[in-house]
């Protein structure tokens, strides 16, 4: 069927020669229509995990503490400025004043306390509820100040109170935010059709600057040939992450659209079962590094988007390091490690491959790779569903492929319970002076250890740092280029006339 | 008659419960949890049973499918996981997109496919007989997501007379709305009208060759009113089961082109709620798909019998 499917788009494709001209000048348009690829199961980013959900409300619907700029930089939010005390435990928070919810009640800093608290409690669903592990209270000083107080110091901590999950509600509102989202951002929920879209409208009641777009429709179009079809019809505005990457030579060729090439925090890895035999040996898992060849992968399942990785970090963060370097593609070396270990003869193991095109079309040419050092591997694609309980629960794999698309998350390598079953004293060491320490040069070389160790212990083959395809009409401005956080802030978004 | 209907009626609450069965236990056994799937591959466990717990999933599967039975039965067919609103009320949403496009759909292919299966059946081995034969074998063959896609470039793309897909809502007009199902509706009638076509004309040539048919053209009667008058009544048994049959693949199993169109049809609900485990609503919109298919039949077995008269008799 995919392929039958392949043929039958380039088919249409090829019929597709000549979208009809340019829409007519007029006045600058207020209204954007933006397309996903998924749709968000509920609109509450403090209940739930799909990166979908903060795609349609962050920093358009919801504001925390401090929100993520389009290069991942720290920005304040509801958090006009802050103090951070001398041990680094400390951290006072002036709000803003006059910011009022959607609804007409008023933004206070009690609102910061229930925020945290609810998603701090033990019946808590947040996702992420380990963003705020390290708090030890919240404490409201006046109604436009709130000091936290954290167990021992956190150098990430700004950054975690930005995240999606970290956005502040406010009690009147909070259990209903899934079917009705009530926030202080720009925009206020407007009307949610289920399984087509969700509108958002112009909050003319916002404390900051308002945005220039009166109306912003979330549409959702999940297949890739539909994709195009809506792009080349105009009925979609802008695709951050168009979904067929086929057809951006086709796209990049038509002056009617732009097409931006960015980088997700998606770091692509082909995820291995440490304790698993033989993968238990590092010198077999070295093989493996120097068996992959990143760029056939990139050009062959991901027609050539993506940057290669050495490590869990993503390149356009300050404190990346290329490791790229460390295993070399190199054939006789990977034989050689293989026959170290006393594999000459090669082996049998599986490869559990998850829905996404780059796990699935990764994982054939990564199978096709292995092969050359004589490590047969049994594809066995799968459903998220199955993947979740199977591969990150019971750990019941050897390997597979997924990209890891939170931001700065290199610390899941301490966890003891991660599934990659990966165990190094040494990693601990550096990330719990990592946590403690403020110091933003400190901080990065720090982070730059964490990689070298991942790297050099060959943990999971590291692949490519997800790349996305923004498509958009040549006149919006405004769109970010990457994602360093999952995101589609629409606030500065405007049309050219 | 009584009987007869009441003989179905059980057959009919039977079927459902041994169906209710059917679905719950087969995502029992589809391995997947609701709740982490919802909270992603960062949650800690202790975020996981906390959701878990709030959904009812730390239940006992026996305790879960008596409340969802005892639950439907009195007319609740529970809340959604993911979207915490009740499952009646994500069918309402659908079934204003699903049902319009299917009965669109079974018209178009109804008023193409009799009129086409007739001449076909009247014009025996002729060159229409011929030509037509070869086209529905065409439409059969023709998979309708790339008919759609093909409709999609040509009166979306370059003419732009049509959306390229997405439905406005009624609300946003009632044209809007049409013409947001034409091309959907369209790439779903071609290969229906072209199995009703087919079907339509082997029923017909078969009730040709009854004896009564010679009877009648014996008595004087010409082709034409042998054609309409005694062939066509007595063939159209197969075609409107095969209609029947058509009205529910129309209703629930159009996934494929609700994704191509990108329409919120009941098929990408079942679709999505499936992909992300949200098992209370899978199993209460499979089960409201089974009692419309029940209904369907039933609709079928009485309109045999207004369409011939010796199946009355009979019961």
């Amino acid at each position: 069927m995919p392929r039958l499917k392949n043929l039958a788009l380039s088919t249409a494709l090829a019929i597709a020669i000549v979208p009809t001209g340019a829409l007519p000048g007029m006045a600058a348009k207020t209204t954007l229509t933006m397309g996903m690829v998924l749709e968000p199961p509920h609109l509450d980013p403090t209940a739930g995990a799909p990166a979908a959900i903060d795609e349609v409300v962050y920093a358009n619907l919801f504001e925390g503490l401090t929100r993520i700029g389009s290069s991942g930089e720290v920005l304040p939010g509801l958090a006009e400025s802050w103090d951070i005390s001398e041990d680094g435990k400390t951290y006072t928070f002036k709000l803003r004043t006059g910011v009022k919810y959607h609804d007409g009640t008023d933004f206070e800093a009690t609102d910061v306390k229930f925020s945290i608290d609810r998603a701090m409690a033990e019946d808590s669903v947040n996702a992420q509820k380990a963003l705020f592990a390290g708090i030890d209270s919240v404490e409201v000083v006046d109604p436009a100040t709130v000091k936290i107080t954290l167990t021992t110091p956190a150098g990430n901590f700004l950054f975690n109170l930005g995240w999606g999950d970290a956005v502040i509600v406010a009690p009147e509102s909070a259990e209903g935010n899934k079917a009705n989202p009530v926030g202080t951002g720009p925009f206020k929920f407007a009307a949610w059709a289920k399984g087509a879209s969700v509108d958002l409208v112009r909050n003319d009641d916002y404390w900051g600057d308002k945005v220039a777009l009166e109306k912003a429709t979330f549409r959702f179009i999940s297949d890739p040939a539909a994709a195009l079809s809506a792009m080349l019809a105009g009925d979609v505005d802008a695709f951050a992450n168009f979904p067929a990457p086929e057809t951006i030579p086709q796209l990049q060729s038509n002056p009617q659209f732009k097409v931006v090439i960015g980088s997700t925090e998606g770091e692509t890895i082909l995820s291995t079962n440490n304790t698993k035999k033989p993968f238990d040996d590092v010198r077999v898992r070295q093989a493996i590094a120097h068996a992959i060849d990143r760029k056939a992968i990139i050009d062959g399942a991901m027609f050539g988007l993506g940057t290669p990785i050495g490590t869990h970090f993503a390149p356009h963060h300050p404190a990346y390091v290329d490791l790229v370097g460390t295993y070399s593609f190199d054939l006789e070396k990977a034989k050689a490690l293989m026959a170290e270990a006393g594999l000459k003869d090669g082996f049998k193991a599986t490869i559990k491959l998850p829905p996404p095109s780059y796990a699935r079309r990764g994982g054939e040419i990564v199978a096709a790779q292995l092969r050359e050092i004589g490590i047969e591997l049994e594809i066995i694609p799968v459903e998220w569903g199955t993947w979740v309980p199977e591969v990150l629960k019971n750990k019941d794999y050897d390997l597979t492929i997924v990209s890891h698309t939170e931001p700065l998350d290199i610390g899941i390598y301490g966890r003891d319970d991660y599934y990659f079953n990966y165990k190094s004293d040494d990693f601990k060491a550096i990330m719990n002076n990592l946590n403690v320490e403020t110091d933003t040069e400190k901080r990065y070389s720090l982070m730059g250890d964490a990689q070298k160790r991942i790297a050099q212990d060959a943990v999971n083959g590291y692949l490519f740092q997800l790349a996305k395809a923004g498509v958009w009409n040549a006149k919006v401005n405004g769109l970010w280029e990457n994602s360093p956080v999952q995101a589609n802030d629409l606030t500065g978004v405007s049309w050219s006339d | 008659m009584t009987l007869f209907l009441a003989r179905k009626l059980t057959w009919t609450l039977a079927t459902l419960l041994v169906a209710s069965v059917v679905i719950f236990l087969a995502l029992e056994i589809v391995p997947g949890d609701p709740a982490q799937v919802m909270l992603g591959i960062n949650a800690t466990d202790e975020t996981v049973a906390a959701l878990r717990k709030s959904l009812g999933l730390d239940q006992p599967p026996l305790t879960r499918y008596l409340s969802w039975v005892t639950g439907m039965l009195q007319g609740d067919f529970g809340k959604s996981h993911t979207y915490s609103v009740p499952v009646v009320d994500l069918v309402a949403e659908r079934i204003v997109v699903s049902l319009p496009l299917a009965l669109i759909a079974l018209f178009m292919s109804t008023i193409v496919a009799l009129p086409v299966g007739l001449i076909a059946a009247a014009r025996r081995g002729g060159a229409a007989d011929t030509g037509i034969m070869a086209v529905t074998q065409l439409g059969i063959a023709i998979p309708n997501f790339w008919f759609g896609l093909v409709l999609s470039t040509i009166f979306a793309v370059w003419l732009q007379w049509l959306p390229s897909g997405g439905f406005p809502g009624w609300s946003a007009g009632v044209w809007a709305s049409l013409k947001a199902l034409m091309l959907p509706a369209v790439a779903l009638a071609l290969p229906q009208a072209a199995i009703l076509a087919r079907v339509t004309r082997s029923a017909l040539l078969e009730t040709l060759g009854e004896d009564y048919i010679r009877t009648a053209r014996a008595k004087g009667l010409s082709r034409r009113a042998v054609l309409w008058k005694h062939a066509l009544r007595n063939a159209l048994i197969p075609v409107l089961t095969i209609m029947g049959l058509q009205f529910a693949y129309l209703l629930a199993g159009t996934i494929i082109i609700e994704n191509v169109f990108y329409l919120p049809g009941l098929g990408r609900l079942v679709f999505q709620a499936i992909s992300l485990r949200d098992l209370i609503v899978v199993e209460s919109v499979v089960m409201m798909l089974v009692a419309v298919i029940i209904a369907i039949n039933l609709a079928v077995d009485l309109a045999y019998l207004v369409v011939d008269p010796r199946l009355r008799a009979n019961h």
